[in-house]
């Protein structure tokens, strides 16, 4: 079986403006690959040019081993994609709004009526058959689409950001769907910017000023030698008055970096630090702290590498304190 | 070829239905306009409020005053009793034409001499004041026909000419505008319907949603037109229906091809509205194109102006016009009955324009989609 997308040095300009630069990157059949970047990092633009939307000014690509240029009619017949922003007909219910796109994708009428009836089940949306596409909340609507895009049966899906703007519930039903599709068999390709989605995908590519800058499993991000050097450790301090225990931490010679998570702070110091932490901490008034070893998360990997790709495109070469 | 155009058109005409309050506004909208068009514009000017200020006063000076009255075209409002008053009767805007008679208009006429009647006529409102000058200039000339026909004995002026006017034989101005603004109405209708269906689904991002699934450029390009031509038929037998019932204008013609050459300009229209939808992004663009294509039409067809009188360049430009030929076809086969041998070639250049234009969208509509 071919790989289900295979890209090679995609680039998309908008005159002087390069909106995704020589992106190469394979995703397997069965994968979930989690694409993430900051907004305006070209994720869109990749997606549009994955699905034939677009062309790519160089570089091709493949979609189920099908030229994305030469044969973007056939793979709009065996692919799915749920915009970025929702694009179903308002003024329609969504019994119409499934018939439509049933009918669009050439189903025959039999066939038609089972996978509508299918999809309503899978998405749960039985209920709201009747109701006009506008009257349904955020996390219906996005259900309304995905059963949308499901009903000709696509074995690849290309979600452009499905969860942002719905409330944490109804994305963490939204997640527990796509692995049950995923479960079946179905390919994804989904673009997001919560951390916590990243960490649940199976692959995950990481998007920043138009370059991928990482792609592979959440492990294999987390074990790179950028993320922790050869003589640093990640620790986690809970220590009082976070904010000004960052600072004093900041200004020890053996602290690489050392910023706020939540209740805690994550540092990144020398090796066979930890002691000499504490009594520095216990020196500044902060008393007994407890400093455990932490393995990085998906969050410090993104922030190291985007910082080290910063220093980078700055020129200058990358000085110890900003790793 | 046409992939998906049955799904697109069962889709259309959902939207036609969940939205009464634009199918409403097309049947109102057209009923509103024909009404104001028709029975508002007179570009007859009649009953122009006149001052007299008749120094003379004698039977001659006032049968003088009657001829002016008895044309219609003249209505006393006001009899001034000084120059200083009659002026000031037009300034203030009482009356739009001044007639002044000598206090000698009787004694000079009867010995024969010429006499001078001033008219003094209020310039600011040019169709008025043309026709003001005109009737009164054939009403004294009649007059003094018929004093020169009565000092030679002869009891009528030598030529007297009997015009018969073969079409319109009131000479209407409603027979001769409503036709023509059958055909405004119907651009109009058509055009923003069609320009609005495509450019909402590029506002609401549907239209990129489509370009993902297997629907063909021209299935979808047709799919949108054909729901829109439905209504234009409708709304075209409407405004025909209120013209020929509420304005008691008759079709001379034959209805089969008033029908037929409808249908040739109703898809120029569309074809029109596809083109605004391939240009405007938005809804309010669209409105900004969609007005400057009618705001030619309505001033250069033919409508209101005649075309006959228009500069080289504009005269030009105006034949390229579809509504120009559509006027001249409505009016011919509405109001002189004329069939098709009578109007094919008007018929051929629209047919050609509006394949041009059709084509010319089709492509553009291509090219914005991908
Ligand atoms: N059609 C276009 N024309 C010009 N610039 C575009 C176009 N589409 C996207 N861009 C630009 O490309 C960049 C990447 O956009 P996009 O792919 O939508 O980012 P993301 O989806 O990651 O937020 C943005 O700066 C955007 O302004
Ligand atoms: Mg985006």
């Amino acid at each position: 079986m071919p790989p289900a997308i295979v890209a090679r040095g995609l680039t998309r300009r908008f005159g002087h403006f390069t909106a995704v630069n020589d992106v190469s990157l394979q995703i397997e059949e069965g994968d979930i690959y989690g694409f993430l970047g900051p907004n305006g990092s070209g994720k869109t633009t990749l997606i549009r040019m994955l699905c034939g939307l677009l062309r790519p000014s160089s570089g091709s690509a493949t979609v189920m081993g099908l030229d994305t240029v030469k044969e973007s009619e056939q793979i709009k017949r065996a692919i799915g994609y749920m915009s970025q922003q929702f694009s179903l007909y308002r003024d329609l219910t969504v019994l119409e709004n499934l018939k439509f796109y049933a009918r669009i994708y050439g189903l025959r009428r039999s066939r038609a009526r089972r996978r509508i009836e299918d999809v309503i089940g899978i998405v749960g949306i039985g209920d709201y058959r009747g109701h006009l596409a506008r009257e349904l909340s955020g996390g219906w609507r996005q259900r309304l689409a995905l059963a949308c895009s499901l009903v000709h049966e696509p074995r690849l899906m290309f979600l452009d950001e499905p969860t942002a703007g719905i409330d944490p519930v109804a994305r963490r039903e939204l997640w527990n769907l796509l692995f049950d599709l995923a479960g079946q068999g179905v390919t994804f390709f989904v673009t997001t910017h919560y951390m916590d989605e990243a960490e649940r995908c199976s692959h995950i590519g990481y998007i920043y000023f138009s370059n991928l800058i990482v792609s592979g499993t959440p492990n294999e991000l987390k074990q790179l030698p950028e993320v922790t050097p050869r003589e640093a450790v990640r620790l986690e301090i809970r220590a009082p008055r976070l904010a000004s225990a960052m600072r004093a931490l900041n200004s020890f010679d053996y602290v690489l970096d050392a910023t706020i998570f939540a209740d805690s702070l994550h540092v990144l110091a020398q090796t066979n630090t930890e002691e000499r932490l504490q009594r520095d901490l216990a020196r500044e008034g902060f008393g007994e702290v407890q400093v455990i070893r932490i393995p990085p998360s998906l969050e410090d990997v993104f922030v190291t590498l985007t910082r080290k790709r910063d220093t980078d495109r700055a020129g200058t070469t990358a000085p110890a304190e900003a790793l | 070829m046409l992939w998906g155009i049955g799904a697109v058109i069962y889709k259309e005409f959902i939207h036609i239905v969940r939205d009464p309050i634009t199918l409403f506004l097309m049947l109102l909208i057209p009923g509103i306009q024909l009404t104001i068009f028709g029975f508002a514009i007179d570009l007859e000017v009649k009953h122009i409020p006149t001052a007299v200020y008749n120094l003379d006063g004698r039977p001659e000076s006032r049968q003088l005053v009657d001829a002016f009255v008895n044309s219609a075209y003249f209505k006393i409002v006001a009899t001034p009793l000084s120059n200083d008053a009659l002026v000031s009767s037009i300034v203030r805007g009482e009356a739009k034409i001044g007639l002044k008679i000598p206090p000698d208009y009787t004694d000079r006429l009867l010995l024969g001499q010429d006499v001078t009647v001033q008219l003094l006529i209020d310039g600011s409102d040019s169709t008025v004041a043309m026709q003001g000058l005109n009737v009164a200039n054939a009403i004294a000339l009649r007059q003094s026909l018929s004093i020169v026909s009565r000092s030679l004995n002869r009891e009528q002026p030598p030529i007297e000419l009997r015009p018969r006017v073969l079409f319109n034989p009131d000479m209407k101005t409603v027979n001769f505008m409503v036709p023509g603004l059958v055909g405004l109405v119907m651009q109009l209708v058509t055009m923003l319907l069609t320009a609005f269906a495509i450019v909402r689904e590029k506002e609401t991002g549907t239209l990129e949603q489509l370009m993902v699934t297997p629907v063909s450029r021209f299935g979808l390009m047709l799919g949108k037109l054909i729901p829109y031509a439905c209504i234009g038929a409708i709304e075209t037998t409407f405004v025909l229906s209120l013209m020929r019932f509420l304005f008691g204008v008759h079709i001379a013609g034959s209805l089969w091809l008033l029908a037929g050459f409808s249908l040739i300009f109703l898809f120029t229209t569309l074809g029109l509205g596809l083109l605004v939808s391939t240009i405007a992004e938005n809804q309010v663009q669209a409105m900004q194109v969609a007005f400057v294509i009618i705001l030619p039409s309505v001033l250069l067809s033919g409508f209101v102006f005649p075309q006959e009188n228009m500069p080289k360049v504009i005269y030009w430009a105006s034949q390229l016009i579809p509504l120009t030929y559509f006027i001249r076809i409505l009016r011919g086969i509405i109001m002189r009955g004329a069939g098709f041998y009578d109007l094919w070639p008007q018929a051929a250049i629209l047919a050609v324009i509006g394949l041009t234009v059709l084509v010319t969208s089709a492509l553009r509509f291509r090219k914005t989609l991908s």
